[in-house]
């Protein structure tokens, strides 16, 4: 390595509040991982029976699965490893629509929902399905009433996320459930945000399939679970063939390694959510407080009902790719995306019904375990001078403090 | 050399030249709408990018002094605050012959944010009409 990249991996790195971007795997799970990787490890194939380097793997990957199982109160045997949530959430949704094709061709999910179910439903679309795209509330949530009035007699799969990605909403997922068990729907959940941060008990829950991530919650990225309930037994096509792994419903070669430091991350999750949780809303709150008394703060999503890690922010008048430019110290990320290709600001924020403005606006604050009090500190800091900064650039915030009204002016769209 | 890996990332990101008129813009602010000033608004809110520019120009022709403000990324303020430094001393004819193609160069924008300098060459236009039309 030459002298000048040692320099630049030896400098001070920005402050990380990306963390439902992804996590840093914990200390505890790279240790454990590292038993099933080198030549002297464990580094059998789970499916060897003949030897003992095939049992000891499967016996690691039958704790892993325990341990995933037991962070969201599931049977070991309900838990099916792919290589992620994406993964997961196509194979819930088109291995549910693909099962159930006779039965009906209707599903219904959110306009919110991350792209890795939006595009499972466009797939199913040019195959010949239809799919409802709910809006939801302005907080976020999705409206019951609006849920049921969508169901139909063919509706044979409902899709709603636990908690957005942008947002950080908590969806009332008990009650959707029950209104589609008294329905006969299959009812999935993508969990990839909230496993880890909100409590979840699938023994009660009226849940059919839940969609797990690994490097969401300090476990390794490349992994993931799906939830298939046992009892009633929910049945999908299987999107991968090959050994018949994972009950048949995901072939391939069981990445050892992988599935015990997502089960050392399920398991340490466990133990320290709720101490966790309590220490991120303080610094969430800290966070919010630091800003939010400056003028045209807005916060989009409910505020209540979301995750302590989360908080996402429209400064008005400020738009924000050039906030972000503003705020290298931050690894943060923006509902705005300036590019030629696409004007469009985040679609999550303009479901909501936020203005363009507003969603242009918006910058995502997520922490997480490794987020210090002193780091937020320095965020509120850095985070004021750059709103007053490039708000003295700004001719929006000119005419706001002049009480011009910005919509009643005729705008030519470019 | 020593550079630290954030500065690294935005310079790969947007530019040296964009970064440093970021960082520092020239001639941020606004003028009177006298007589011999002529305002340029161009963009959209919900485009994510405004800019406002104005001229102030003698009565030979000559453009003396030019501010911006600019609602946007960083290219697109970028853009205005270059711009602001090429009109001044120019006449109007010579300011209205800078293409964006020429501030795209000269800022090495990315093809993603040419509309940028597109936009800077519709503010100086639309400045010049709006003085055009005061003294017309």
């Amino acid at each position: 390595m030459s002298e000048q990249a040692t320099d630049i991996i030896s400098t001070e790195r920005p402050i990380y509040l990306d963390y439902s971007a992804t996590t840093p795997m914990d200390e505890r799970v790279v240790a454990e991982m590292l038993k099933y990787m080198g030549p002297e490890s464990s580094f059998g194939n789970p499916a060897s029976r003949s030897h003992s380097f095939g049992w000891t793997a499967e016996a690691a990957v039958e704790t892993a699965r325990k341990n995933v199982a037991d962070l969201v109160g599931a049977n070991p045997k309900e838990i099916i490893f792919t290589s992620g949530a994406t993964e997961s959430d196509n194979l819930a949704i088109k291995g549910v629509a693909h099962f159930n094709h006779k039965r009906g061709k209707h599903i219904v999910t959110c306009k919110t929902e991350h792209k890795a179910v939006l595009d499972s439903c466009r797939q199913l679309e040019r195959e010949g399905y239809e799919v409802t795209y709910l809006d939801p509330m302005q907080n976020g949530l999705v409206d019951l009433k609006v849920l049921e009035d969508a169901l139909r007699d063919d509706t044979i799969l409902v899709s709603i996320m636990h908690v957005n990605n942008e947002i950080g909403v908590i969806q009332d997922i008990e009650a959707i459930g029950n209104i589609c068990r008294a329905r006969k729907i299959i009812f999935h959940v993508d969990a990839a945000q909230s496993a880890g941060k909100v409590e979840i008990n699938l023994e009660e829950l009226p849940v059919d399939l839940m969609s797990f991530s690994g490097h969401k919650i300090y476990g390794p990225k490349g992994i993931g679970a799906l939830y298939v309930q046992r009892k009633p037994r929910v049945r999908l096509e299987a999107q991968m063939h090959g050994g018949g792994h994972e009950r048949g419903m995901r072939s391939g070669t069981l990445a050892t390694h992988q599935i015990v430091g997502m089960g050392e991350a399920f398991r340490i999750a466990k133990e320290e959510m709720v101490e966790e949780n309590a220490r991120l809303l303080k610094l969430r709150n800290k966070l919010y407080d630091g800003v939010s008394d400056m003028e045209e703060v807005y916060v989009n999503g409910d505020i209540d009902q979301r995750i302590a890690g989360n908080i996402n922010i429209s400064f008005n008048y400020v738009e924000g790719e050039s906030l972000l430019m503003a705020l290298k110290e931050l690894a943060i990320s923006s509902g705005s995306a300036c590019t030629s290709a696409s004007l469009e600001p985040s679609y999550v924020l303009r479901a909501l019904g936020r203005n363009d403005e507003l969603a242009h606006s918006s910058i995502r604050f997520t922490m997480g375990r490794y987020t210090t009090e002193e780091e937020i500190d320095r965020t509120i800091k850095y985070v004021r001078t750059a709103v007053e900064k490039l708000r003295d650039l700004s001719p929006l915030w000119d005419m706001y403090k002049d009480g011009i009204d910005i919509d009643s002016i005729e705008w030519a769209a470019h | 050399m020593q550079m630290k890996i954030r500065e690294l990332g935005v310079i790969m990101a947007y530019g040296e030249k964009v970064l440093d008129h970021y960082e520092n813009p020239r001639n941020v602010g606004s003028f009177e709408n006298t007589d011999n000033v002529g305002t340029g608004m161009v963009g959209a809110p919900a485009c994510g990018d405004v800019m406002k520019l104005q001229i102030k120009v003698s009565d030979e022709g000559i453009i003396e002094d030019a501010v911006f403000k600019t609602y946007g990324c960083g290219s697109a303020i970028a853009s205005s605050s270059l711009l602001t430094e090429w009109v001044k001393g120019k006449t109007l004819d010579e300011a209205q012959a800078i293409k964006n193609t020429q501030i795209a160069e000269e800022l090495a924008l990315p093809p993603v944010k040419i509309h940028c300098s597109v936009l800077a060459e519709d503010a100086i236009n639309a400045a010049i009409a709006d003085y055009k039309q005061k003294k017309a």
